[in-house]
C-alpha cells in the first residue's frame, strides 16, 4: 500500500515538474524584449505596431516548442543583441556577468583581512 | 598596505570611467549589421493576387533581388515609389514587393495610381513574416544576390543615392 502511494506521488510529482518546465509565460519574454521604435519601453509596455507583431511571433515560437533562450536568440539574430534587455552570457558580455562575483569575493577578502588585522 | 589601497582605488576609478566612456560612446540605435552577409532566412509567403507561395528557393532564379516591404497606408512608401519604378527598368534586378499589414483593395489602388514596379508581389497580412527579415518599420528593402546572401539593407525610403548605390552593386 505504501509502495503504491509512493508510486502515485512520484508520477504526480514528475508530471507536475515537466508541466512547469514546458509552460513559458509570454509576458516574461515580452518584458525582456525592447520595443525598437519606442523610447525605453518593452514589448510588454508598448502598443506599437512593432510590439504587436513581435507578440504574435513570440506566441508562434512558443507554440512551436521553442525555449525562452531560443526565442531571445532568434530575436537577437534578427534585430541584434540590443533587442534583449537582459544581456546574454557570451564572451563579449562575460565581464558584465563575472565582475560582480569577482568584486564580491575581492571585497570579502579585503574585509576579512582588515578584521583579522584589527584583532 | 596604504599603497595597495591607493592602487585599488585608482583601478576602480579608471574602471568606472572606462565603463561610462564605453556606454556613452556605444551605438545604441538599431542597425542592420547583424543581417549583412547572412543568408536569407527560410520563408514561404503567399502571393498577393494569386494562389501559391513564393519561397527562398525561388530567389536563386534571379541575379539580384530587391525585397521591398511596403503598404498603401505608409507615407514614405509613396516617396520611394518613383525610385522603385526606376529600378524596375534594370535587367539585372527583380523587385520582390511584400505588402505589409494592408488591405488588398487599397494596395491595388496604390499600384494602379503610381505604377507597379514589382516582378513578384506577395502579402504579409499579420506582419509576422517581416520579423524573419529583421524589419521593424516600413519601408525597408533588402538587396540579395543569387547566392541568397543579404548584401545591403535599406531602412526608410530609398533615395536617389540609394538608387545609384544599388545600380553600382548590381552591374
Amino acid at each position: 500500500m505504501k509502495l503504491k502511494l509512493l508510486f502515485i506521488f512520484f508520477i504526480l510529482y514528475t508530471q507536475s515538474s515537466f508541466g512547469i518546465e514546458k509552460t513559458i509565460n509570454p509576458n516574461t519574454i515580452h518584458k525582456n524584449l525592447r520595443c525598437l521604435v519606442c523610447q525605453g519601453q518593452s514589448i510588454s509596455d508598448s502598443n506599437s505596431d512593432f510590439a504587436q507583431t513581435i507578440k504574435l511571433v513570440v506566441k508562434d515560437l512558443i507554440d512551436e516548442g521553442k525555449t525562452e533562450d531560443e526565442i531571445y536568440s532568434f530575436m537577437s539574430d534578427k534585430y541584434g543583441e540590443w533587442i534583449v534587455f537582459k544581456p546574454q552570457l557570451n564572451p563579449q558580455n562575460s565581464l558584465l556577468w563575472i565582475l560582480p562575483y569577482i568584486a564580491l569575493i575581492f571585497g570579502g577578502f579585503i574585509i576579512f583581512t582588515l578584521v583579522k588585522k584589527r584583532q | 598596505m596604504r599603497n595597495t589601497v591607493k592602487i585599488i582605488i585608482f583601478v576602480i576609478f579608471f574602471f568606472i570611467i572606462g565603463v561610462f566612456y564605453i556606454s556613452l560612446t556605444r551605438e545604441t540605435n538599431y542597425n542592420t549589421s547583424s543581417l549583412i552577409n547572412k543568408e536569407v532566412p527560410q520563408f514561404k509567403i503567399a502571393y498577393f493576387d494569386k494562389n501559391g507561395f513564393y519561397t527562398k528557393q525561388d530567389l536563386i532564379k534571379n541575379n539580384y533581388t530587391l525585397i521591398n516591404f511596403w503598404a498603401s497606408w505608409c507615407g514614405p512608401c509613396r516617396i520611394e515609389h518613383p525610385i522603385l519604378m526606376k529600378l524596375s527598368a534594370e535587367n539585372n534586378l527583380k523587385i520582390l514587393g511584400i505588402n505589409f499589414k494592408d488591405k488588398k483593395e487599397l494596395a491595388g489602388k496604390f499600384l494602379k495610381d503610381l505604377g507597379n514596379p514589382y516582378s513578384f508581389l506577395l502579402k504579409d497580412i499579420e506582419g509576422k513574416q517581416s520579423v524573419s527579415f529583421g524589419i521593424y518599420g516600413i519601408p525597408e528593402s533588402l538587396l540579395i544576390n543569387n547566392e541568397n546572401i543579404i548584401i545591403k539593407k535599406f531602412v526608410g525610403p530609398l533615395s536617389l543615392d540609394n538608387y545609384k548605390e544599388i545600380k553600382e552593386m548590381i552591374n
